[in-house]
């Protein structure tokens, strides 16, 4: 069994001169050789190594996308030390809150060193005030590639295969509290096993605009085509969001034959592009294209397809995955060997647990298949008294296998939580066919947007620092919005203010503050009167329930919400 | 034109026909528009002014309020400066 430093020590001897990646910038495409990346990974190593950072220290990493992140991410795993990719500031996100997050992240993980722009310095240092344990702080500007490697100064050639490579968080308060940490053996099982589930070769492109602080574009779109060494394409996922065209531009000049995508990416791409902007791209390279990290629709998939199957795009690309940070990332792949299985089934009877084919003339929900489980993963659903459900009905996904986390990161309590007798409990919720997976809702309360993890409680918190609003009488949630083909986020608070001016007034409040001090953008905020929320019998606000009657409230008409 | 921006603005970005926003209020660096809603204010613009705002313009350091954009577009228009 190898290691990370290892695999891109073995890539360097074997072709030094061949393309890594192509990074592509605003104005600019840069290739980097397998050597360039050595070469500038360790100039990090070198500087971290300078500072006194040792094998096995956290490193968290503040850049933003672009070769000052990757080199500074593979510089830390050559040095052995276990970086952490933070993500960066963004324009309407309160200087405030980043600190607090940044503040939070540090005093779990207590990080050896903080590597960010001698720009950013300032702010970094403010949030390290507050805490102890923090050892350097290093300036990206200081550090420049070196001309020569001597593998004698890259420690973590010597590393083995249970130290842990990196962690990997989600965003907000919550979730930088909890930061999986994955072995080398891990990331290596996962890409062994998950390169054989998609045939990957060094023969593929894979074209990317997600960010590498998400396991998605970390492992799918960045440690794994590196480390196969199938050419890169990279792009920032600021440029995507403003030229979503700029994605099919990329497949059809550099001839990409992978890519991933969260569900709303199809549905942005199909709307929101351009005709003069496809004018002669040639999508016929592309043979999968994933769809993963938030709930698949049918419907999105249709919707890429129409628009693009003009441009070569082919119906048998369109392919599934279910994935999570704590199995590294793929847990099932679908849509390789055949095309993605449609379950057409009931909505009522999803509604009350059982996913029955719709025979009759019921209203019905298409659901994607997740596909398979890839080798060395393991999956079943259970029920709620932790029994194997049968073929059909929804319980909890559980799964084990050789890539799991080696546990959250100074969190034992959390890792134990998250374990029944060896299997890890998902918190997400599906049902077994003809050996596929169906995802079809969550029990953990998490909200998904464009993919993002979100935190409820983290929003909650937040609406609750709004004059007029009751403290802890606040719940967030999400609600599918078939338009976007994401969640959108709801909030609804209590409040003593019953005039409709002031409480139109506490809700715009909330929905400016909410949005300015998190990482989304809230789209339905309703100020209640007291005991509107309903409560579980121990006192918890109910927020699945909660989220319903609101649905109730606001569309009255039977707008069923019964997919996830 | 302002108008028509700010119209847009509230009904189909932020689904909130009600709310008041002025034409100095800031859209871009407060987050009322998100990432998201740039392509479709640039979509907007080009199909109801005829004017094409990059993309690489689509961020506060370009136009953060509906006046700067209003004005952005006024200088665009074909019959500007007559």
């Amino acid at each position: 069994m190898k290691t990370l430093p290892q695999l891109l020590q073995q890539n360097l001897i074997r072709d030094p001169d061949r393309i890594a990646l192509h990074m592509l910038d605003t104005d600019s495409r840069q290739p980097i050789s397998h050597k360039a990346l050595m070469l500038g990974a360790s100039g990090y190593c070198q500087a971290l190594l300078a500072a006194g950072i040792r094998k096995g220290d956290v490193v968290i990493i503040i850049l933003q996308h672009g070769l000052d992140l990757i080199y500074a991410f593979w510089g830390s795993i050559l040095l052995g030390a276990v970086p952490s990719i933070m993500p960066f500031l963004t324009e309407k996100l309160s200087p405030e809150t980043y600190r607090k997050s940044l503040t939070s992240l540090i005093s779990v993980t207590n990080p050896a060193a903080i590597i960010t722009y001698p720009a950013f310095m300032p702010e970094v240092q403010q949030a390290v005030r507050s805490t102890a344990g923090v050892g350097t702080l290093l300036s990206s500007d200081q550090i420049t590639p070196i001309n020569e490697i001597y593998p004698e100064s890259l420690p973590g050639l010597a590393c083995s295969p249970s130290d842990l490579a990196f962690l990997q968080h989600s965003s907000g308060t919550t979730g930088l509290q909890k930061g999986v940490a994955l072995s080398h053996q891990a990331v290596i099982h996962q890409i062994e096993s998950y390169a054989k589930a998609i045939r990957m070769t060094s023969a593929d492109a894979v074209v990317s605009w997600l960010p590498l602080y998400h396991d998605m574009g970390l492992i799918a779109g960045f440690v794994m085509p590196i480390l196969l060494r199938s050419p890169l394409v990279l792009m920032s996922p600021f440029d995507w969001v403003r030229a979503p065209y700029k994605l099919m531009q990329a497949v059809s000049d550099y001839r990409g034959t992978l890519s991933w995508l969260p569900n709303f990416a199809y549905n942005f791409c199909a709307q929101k592009i351009r005709e003069r902007h496809l004018e002669g791209i040639d999508l016929s390279s592309w043979r999968a294209v994933i769809n993963c990290s938030e709930p698949m629709r049918w419907q999105s998939h249709q919707m890429f397809l129409e628009r693009f199957e003009p441009y070569g795009l082919r119906p048998s690309a369109l392919a599934t995955c279910y994935a999570m940070a704590e199995n590294v990332f793929a847990v099932t792949q679908g849509g390789m060997d055949a095309p993605v299985t449609v379950d057409e089934i009931d909505a009522s009877a999803l509604q009350s647990g059982r996913a029955v084919v719709n025979g009759g003339n019921h209203r019905s929900v298409q659901m994607l298949s997740a596909g398979r489980p890839i080798e060395n993963t393991e999956l079943r659903v259970l029920t709620e008294g932790r029994r194997d459900a049968p073929e059909r009905q929804i319980g909890e996904i559980a799964i084990r296998s050789n890539c799991m986390l080696t546990g959250y990161y100074n969190r034992q309590d959390l890792t134990e939580e998250a374990f029944f007798e060896g299997w890890y409990l998902t918190g997400d919720l599906g049902y077994l066919a003809g050996g596929e997976l169906y995802v079809t809702g969550r029990k953990k309360e998490i909200i998904i947007v464009g993919g993002k993890n979100i935190y409820p409680q983290d929003l909650e918190e937040l609406a609750g620092e709004v004059p007029g609003v009751h403290p802890g009488r606040v719940v967030a949630f999400g609600v599918f919005n078939p338009d976007l083909g994401t969640e959108d986020v709801g909030i609804v608070a209590e409040s003593d203010r019953s005039e409709p001016e002031a409480r139109h007034q506490i809700a715009t409040q909330i929905r400016d503050h909410v949005t300015q001090n998190s990482d989304v953008a809230v789209r339905h905020v309703e100020a209640v009167d007291r005991e509107w929320l309903l409560k579980t019998s121990s006192g918890k606000i109910a927020r699945n329930a909660n989220r319903d009657k609101f649905l109730r409230m606001r569309f009255p008409e039977p707008k069923l919400e019964s997919e996830s | 034109m302002i108008d028509q921006i700010i119209a847009f603005i509230t009904t189909e970005i932020i689904k909130n026909p009600t709310r008041h926003i002025s034409e100095d209020q800031s859209l871009i660096s407060s987050g009322l528009i998100d990432s998201f809603g740039l392509v479709d204010l640039a979509l907007f613009v080009e199909d109801t002014f005829g004017v094409r705002i990059e993309d690489v313009e689509l961020t506060s350091s370009v136009f953060d309020t509906a006046a700067e954009l209003a004005q952005l577009i006024s200088k665009r228009l074909p019959d500007s400066g007559s």
